[in-house]
């Protein structure tokens, strides 16, 4: 690793200031970034440590929704009693980056921030209508989850600003969300393909609202709305989940690489797709 | 390039040291304090050969920095256990033949304790989710994972008596 | 069996395990030497290339750095073969692959190599010396490789066949060719055949530590090294050859070994880190990085294999035919040759033809791997066996029992089996509870499969030395990577007739203990243990002379037996191995005995697996639901350590089976060089293996030992494959047999 200077203020100012300066480069949970620097694909010269600012690493969920600072570990958000209830499709994704050790370290926003094609944070948080909420030298302002990676490794924030917070909605009644992913082994991989669902239904049962989010099979995490918007008014069914799951396959852009073959990825979607949405309606139905 | 001062309770102890920002807290552990039981075996989170508690959590010192344990306390597989007697995991471990080369053994270890601090009493399955991420080569897991289970259930009767 | 023993046979805790699990076994990379400095490789970033100019002035005159060595520094290699670990080596290609001269030939080839203050200023050093290559094509695939207008990596190098050595150079290093009866008849007999191609992924040991050296050229002219190796003196006496080096004054002490499997038999660079030592006047610690070992290290070979089995309708084999080419890397020496041996060992097999080819590519060279050569050839054989015995209408089982080989049936490759357990571990399995239990579900098989491994035996010392209180020290020459420092104490004390806990075990080094070879072969519980039963025998005359001193009598008069000396016709006449003991200084002196032997007559072994399986039909995902291995292991000196071998190999053999393989680009990039892509298996990855021991007594080893440690790897991809064939309708012909090969395979991609 080349080295570098090592920096932690403790307000969001001091943050942004030094984060302002070419090089610098923040440290939440440094489980990708580190491992970016010493296999040398990034070189900062300065490391912003986050984790000495409170507001960063709360988690607050009441009526107005989940309010998750950037730099909350994956364990803590998983432990988190209210958002396993209320969040079940957030905490499918969360809990399985990485193992044990991992999950201590690295941070839902840092798993954002990373941008890789194939984060598993990023279809559960799009599905769920998530916003960034970025502070910078000018201020602070909020985005979709769904633009906020614009290119592998690549994201929405300009230089100087800092990924604060992230926001969830509160789910309305008869919703629920659900995130599967395909990995060679049963831990520690990367995904092959990833998809997150998320359906709200009427009192009667049938298909109000629908949201699906794909994962490596795009340069960036994939909202596919044409295989959503073709579940809403249906009832919940394997007709509709498999027109749902062959418009979300259409709609990838998977490629061939170390991983897994695009043909492979391609047809997996179709698979997590309909098992996603299985699972949203199994949770969405014992929601009401 | 400057070195930054370090204060942080070490097994138990306060402990004061110098390192570079760039150097992992696995290189100071091993090769500033001396604490060589953490082993580096792939330096980028993926084998558990490294793994260290971390104010009581599980990590991979190899992706934690030196600097970044400043005021926190770290326990290793060095503070395990003390010159009264070994640890109910350690002794398992023997008994059990849980180990061939010894590589992983000291992550395991720590990982294993990390595991019965939060769950006392794991079943199969969440005793191999749980070290999913440390990695043996020797073994082929069986007999870590019926040490883990031996020395569960003899914590609890020690805790009962 | 071992009532009639007192420590064989039971389950001491291992010697070395509270070290281990204290975090105080010092393995390589713990050894700290006053002064150590710190010391990196520059690797080629080429498959193929010409080095024209390589300046090294830069990094010289850093700050911090304090040696640089490059292939210069190296006197010229002698071009010899000799044996050394587990095969021949050529000096000449070994000097070439310490350090490149003129050509690199794989993706991290050393080019040369620095000593720093401190790590990270090493790292900046490296990056400081300058090299122009010009770039050649490489070649990555082994078919293409032999193809006619391959690029060649050795421009003179030729083949060696039985016709003699070809006109022109090649990639093809050597043909090999066994005939057995007459193949073309065979086939003509048989009623039904089977033919396939199968093809398998280079695949790597894996061993979790890295390999680190701390060597120190002292002024006074000894070279001392401390290493993580499988034999202290396979390094000694390469660094000795490629230096030039008397071998008396090079000590290498082995330390605690974090794996080996056969990858740690030869030396990478403990003559660099000798070489900058003696430059920088310090010791020098050279650690490997997990991507060093990956692209660096010698992996196993990657395969393809073309096999045809003919049997008749009442399920007897007539032929079988196979030709298997392997992938040698870099330099000559696949294990094509193991590979022919095992390929068809667990049958009987009246005629058939083996044609091995040892084929040259642009990787590293590579090394043994836990019964080299054996997986990917059982893993074909097994497959084909399979789909024969399923074409006959015939139980997988009772077929193999039907055409099983036994002592005295001949192999295609000429050789003879001696006494072995085929037969027995066949039928174990059939009266296993794993195989009786019938598997229910959808998407789910059962497979088996059968695997073969020969050991081996070879030269091994040791050193007993009784100690005036009665216990004694045991100096082994064999480095300890399974357990054996306690299985061979173990040995010592049933001769020696005293507890395990007075006998203490140390490996030692090269100027402590006579010439011992690598702790490989699964020889060393075996050919090492006879040293320990020489040693202690010697022991035991020696002690009997000083009682009949004592006593006054004639030696043969002295009996000895279950630790305790004695005559036969006087009661006042006997005497513990520890009053004697404490009498020793003052009726003569010291007494330690010597075991020195070339092992001859080990025993093969044999291993049968059961492996049931389901596999998700949308992803292709297998998930092992049970898992059981059955082995013929003689006598088990220690049962417990025996079992984590055969479990520990099950577990490599699924790794291969399913997830591990090298990928490379078509320019001899490795694509995968880390842990996360190159996948071994995790805890959650696997179910519990039963180990089952098949012990009958070896009548070649005084205890009735086999070597153990091999045979578990080479089943495990033929079971699976066989598994996921009734769990999909789909036979596999490739490894690793990953989702995505399945589903294409099962016709879904």
């Amino acid at each position: 690793m080349n080295p570098f200077e090592y920096q932690t203020p403790t307000t969001l100012e001091q943050a942004t200031a030094l984060l302002a300066r070419p090089g610098a480069y923040p440290l939440a949970g440094g489980t990708d970034l580190l491992v970016k620097m010493r296999y040398r694909r990034l070189t900062p010269t300065c490391l912003v440590d986050l984790k000495h600012i409170p507001a960063l690493t709360r988690i607050v969920v009441d009526e107005n929704g989940l309010l998750l600072g950037a730099a909350v570990t994956c364990a803590d958000l998983v432990a988190h009693p209210d958002v396993r209830q209320t969040y079940p499709g957030l905490i499918d994704a969360i809990a399985i980056i990485g193992g044990t050790a991992i999950q201590n370290r690295a941070t839902v926003g840092g798993n954002l921030c990373n941008a890789a094609p194939s984060a598993d944070s990023a279809p559960a948080l799009i599905v769920h209508n998530a916003q960034a909420v970025i502070a910078g030298p000018h201020g602070e302002r909020t985005l979709a989850v769904s633009d906020f990676c614009v290119a592998p490794g690549q994201t929405a924030l300009a230089p100087g600003e800092l990924l604060v917070a992230i926001r969830v909605p509160p789910p309305p009644p008869r919703s629920s969300a659900a995130y599967l992913r395909f990995t060679p082994r049963h831990e520690m991989d990367i995904a092959v393909a990833g998809a997150a669902a998320w359906l709200t239904l009427t009192e009667k049962g049938t298909i109000a609202d629908a949201r699906i989010a794909l994962g490596a099979v795009a340069p960036t995490p994939l909202p596919v709305t044409e295989a959503a918007q073709a579940l809403i008014g249906r009832q919940p069914e394997e007709t509709a989940f498999a027109t749902a799951a062959h418009l979300a396959q259409e709609a990838a852009r998977p490629i061939d690489d170390v991983r897994g073959s695009a043909a492979q990825r391609r047809h997996l979607i179709g698979v997590l797709v309909r098992r996603t949405l299985r699972i949203a309606l199994e949770r969405a139905q014992s929601a009401m | 390039m400057e070195k930054h001062k370090v204060r942080a309770t070490i097994n138990g102890r306060q402990t004061e040291f110098l390192c570079y920002p760039h150097q992992s807290l696995l290189e100071c552990l091993r090769d500033i304090l001396g604490l060589t039981g953490a082993k580096e075996g792939c330096n980028d989170g993926n084998c558990g050969a490294c793994s260290v508690l971390l104010d009581g959590r599980l990590v991979n010192s190899c992706l934690v920095l030196g600097v970044e344990v400043d005021g926190h306390s770290v326990t290793t597989i060095e503070g395990l256990a003390d010159w009264r007697g070994l640890h109910p995991l350690q002794e398992a471990f023997i008994r059990e033949d849980a180990l061939q080369c010894g590589y992983c053994t000291p992550g395991m270890l720590m990982a294993a304790k990390a595991l019965l601090d939060r769950t006392p009493n794991p079943n199969e399955q969440e005793i191999r989710t749980w070290l999913a991420g440390n990695l043996c080569r020797c073994t082929g897991y069986d007999k870590i994972v019926r040490a883990v289970h031996a020395a569960a259930a003899q914590m609890q009767e020690e805790n009962n008596l | 069996m071992s009532e009639q023993y007192t420590v064989i046979g039971t389950r001491p805790p291992r010697v070395d395990a509270p070290a281990k699990v204290t975090g105080q076994a010092v393995f390589a990379t713990d050894v700290v030497l006053p002064g150590m400095l710190h010391g990196k490789i520059l690797r080629s970033p080429h498959a193929h290339a010409r080095i024209r100019r390589l300046d090294t002035r830069r990094a010289e005159a850093l700050p911090g750095v304090r040696a640089v060595v490059t292939a210069q520094d190296l006197p010229a290699a002698r071009d010899i073969t000799r044996r050394l670990g587990e095969g021949a080596i050529n000096f000449k290609f070994m000097c070439d692959n310490t350090l490149a001269s003129d050509k690199v030939l794989y993706v991290g080839h050393a080019v040369a190599a620095v000593a720093a203050d401190e790590p990270h200023i090493a790292e900046q050093a490296l990056d400081l010396i300058e090299v122009e290559y010009e770039p050649l094509p490489a070649v990555v695939d082994i078919l293409q490789a032999i193809a006619a207008e391959a690029p060649l990596l050795h421009p003179t190098l030729h083949t060696r066949s039985l016709a003699g050595v070809s006109e022109r150079p090649s990639n093809l290093a050597a043909h090999y060719q066994a005939i057995k009866g007459n193949p073309a008849q065979g086939f003509a007999q048989a009623d039904v055949i089977v033919e396939r191609e199968f093809r398998t992924q280079t695949v790597h040991q894996g061993y979790l530590e890295p390999h680190a050296s701390v060597a120190f050229w002292g002024p006074d002219g000894i070279i001392t090294i401390y290493t993580c190796t499988q034999g202290a003196f396979a390094v000694r006496d390469a660094v000795a050859e490629l230096l030039q080096y008397p071998q008396a004054k090079i000590v290498v002490i082995p330390t605690e070994v974090g794996g080996a499997f056969g990858g740690k038999n030869t030396s990478y660079f403990d003559v660099v880190a000798a070489l900058l030592s003696r430059q920088a006047g310090r010791p020098v610690r050279i650690v490997m990085s997990r991507a060093e070992v990956l692209q660096a290290t010698g992996p196993s070979s990657g395969t393809v294999i073309r096999v045809k089995v003919g049997a008749t309708c009442d399920g007897r084999l007539t032929a079988a035919q196979a030709e298997l080419y392997y992938e040698a890397g870099a330099y000559p020496g696949s294990p094509v040759g193991s590979g022919m041996h095992v390929m068809f060992a667990p049958y009987d097999i009246p005629n058939g033809q083996l044609d091995g080819y040892d084929v040259l590519v642009n990787k590293p060279r590579i090394s043994s791997y836990r019964a080299p050569g054996a997986t990917p050839a059982c893993f074909a054989a097994e497959a084909v066996m399979d789909e024969l015995a399923e074409k006959l209408g015939l139980d997988p089982l009772e077929f193999r029992l039907r055409n099983c080989a036994r002592e005295g049936t001949r192999n295609i490759d000429g050789s003879t089996h001696g006494h072995i357990g085929a037969r027995q571990v066949i039928e174990a399995a059939q009266k296993h509870p794993h195989y009786t239990t019938p598997l229910e579900g959808a998407n789910r098989g059962r497979g088996v499969a059968i695997g073969y491994w020969g050991n081996w035996g070879s030269i091994s010392s040791c050193t007993i030395g009784v100690n005036a209180d009665g216990t004694v020290n045991l100096l082994l020459g064999s480095v300890d990577v399974s357990g054996t420092r306690t299985s061979l104490a173990m040995q010592a004390a049933e001769v020696l007739g005293l507890p395990l806990d007075k006998v203490h075990p140390t490996v030692g080094n090269t100027a402590q203990v006579g010439y011992t070879e690598v702790s490989a072969g699964s020889r060393t519980t075996f050919a090492t243990g006879q040293a320990v039963i020489r040693a202690a025998q010697a022991v035991i005359e020696q002690m009997r002379a000083r009682a009949a001193d004592l006593w006054n009598v004639p030696v043969e008069e002295v009996d000895f037996e279950r630790g305790v000396f004695y005559t036969g016709h006087d009661d006042r006449q006997t005497m513990s191995f520890a009053d004697l003991a404490a009498q020793l200084n003052q009726t003569g002196g010291p007494i330690t005995g010597v075991g020195n032997l070339d092992a001859q007559n080990w025993g093969a072994g044999f291993g049968l697996h059961i492996a049931d399986v389901e596999v998700d039909p949308e992803t292709g995902q297998v998930n092992i639901l049970r898992y059981t291995a059955i082995q013929d292991v003689g006598r088990a000196i220690h049962p417990t350590e025996v079992e984590g071998q055969i479990q520990g190999g099950a577990v490599q053999g699924i790794g291969w089976a399913l997830w591990e393989g090298y990928r490379y680009d078509a320019n001899g990039q490795m694509l995968n060089p880390t842990l996360l892509d190159y996948k071994m298996p995790t805890a959650l990855d696997l179910p519990p293996i039963e180990a089952v021991l098949v012990q009958e007594t070896y009548p070649h080893h005084p205890f009735g030992l086999r070597g153990v440690g091999e045979t578990p790897i080479v089943p495990p991809p033929g079971a699976l494959a066989n598994a996921i064939y009734r769990a999909t309708g789909a036979r596999m012909s490739e490894l690793p047999m990953t989702p995505e090969y399945i589903l294409r395979q099962m016709k879904v991609l």
